[in-house]
């Protein structure tokens, strides 16, 4: 599936990166805790986070992350976004709750995976 | 910053300002940057990008900022984060999975569960933590480069 399905199913809005949506993406990782992000995540491309802060860019940034979905109606501030658009990297923006993004994205057919 | 090549390598310097938390990873993105430009394995930058990353951060949340040095030679890349902070009381035990001591307004900001360390230690080839009690901390770290 392509940035484009996930921006669809999760009723999305692009903050940033709106010529990148064509990307394949096959995985995804869920925290508020960048460090677990750091620790845990194993080459996954989407990362699902309620933090909203530009810390979220470079933790994706440093693990080669391309697409960040904010959630819980959180809104990229101007310094997420000129990051981000720096590295070519996609934020969008839903309304769902952790969970119900989470549930969705896999019911899609992302993949996760364990510690 | 600065840049030298010489014939030990090529070594980068940068300053880690302590007072904008925003601008933390700063140092890291740009290593990671030239590390690409370089030609270095997709696997090899991951490490020292991720065992950087969470130095550099550790050094505006637990200390007040410093210097780093990276030095990149055909074997190795090694990386000196150096503070003048409080120092690490209990080494043994600040390297141990989810001990933290950082305050509610850190972990707010997406950090503070005690997985830098061991993080750093789990992608590097080499770590030594050096630490005094209101001196600071120098912590070296190497990614071996297989040839
Ligand atoms: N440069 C430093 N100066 C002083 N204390 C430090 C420094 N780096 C780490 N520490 C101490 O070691 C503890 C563990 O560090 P570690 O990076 O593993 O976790 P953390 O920074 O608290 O949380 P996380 O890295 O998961 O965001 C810190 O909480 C802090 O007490
Ligand atoms: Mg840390």
């Amino acid at each position: 599936m392509t940035v484009k399905d996930i921006l669809k199913a999760l009723d999305a809005t692009v903050s940033s990166g709106s010529e990148h949506l064509d990307q394949e993406i096959t995985s995804a990782f869920a925290s508020d805790m960048m460090s677990e992000v750091l620790a845990y995540s194993k080459g996954q491309s989407v990362l699902v986070t309620g933090l909203c802060n530009p810390q979220v860019i470079r933790t994706a940034e440093m693990l080669d992350i391309t697409c960040i979905v904010l959630i819980r109606g959180k809104e990229a501030n101007e310094e997420m976004i000129r990051l981000a658009e720096e590295r070519n990297l996609v934020i969008l923006e839903t309304k769902y709750i952790m969970f119900s993004a989470c549930g969705i994205l896999y019911g899609l057919g992302l993949e996760g995976g364990t510690t | 910053m600065s840049e030298q090549t010489g014939t030990s390598g090529v070594e980068l310097k940068y300053m880690v300002s302590p007072d904008d938390f925003t601008r933390a990873g700063e140092a890291s993105s740009k290593v990671k940057n030239i590390l690409k430009q370089m030609g270095i394995s997709p696997d090899v930058i991951r490490k020292v990008s991720i065992a950087m990353y969470e130095g550099e951060i550790n050094m505006v949340i637990h200390a007040h900022g410093g210097d780093i040095t990276v030095t990149i030679t055909p074997e190795e890349i090694r990386m000196v984060l150096r503070d003048d902070g409080p120092g690490i009381p209990d080494v043994e035990k600040a390297m141990k999975a989810g001990y933290s001591t950082a305050p509610e307004q850190v972990r707010a900001l997406g950090f503070g569960a005690g997985m830098g360390l061991p993080n750093m230690q789990n992608y590097t080839d080499e770590m030594k933590v050096e630490t005094e009690i209101g001196v600071g901390t120098t912590i070296t770290m190497s990614v071996h480069i297989e040839g």
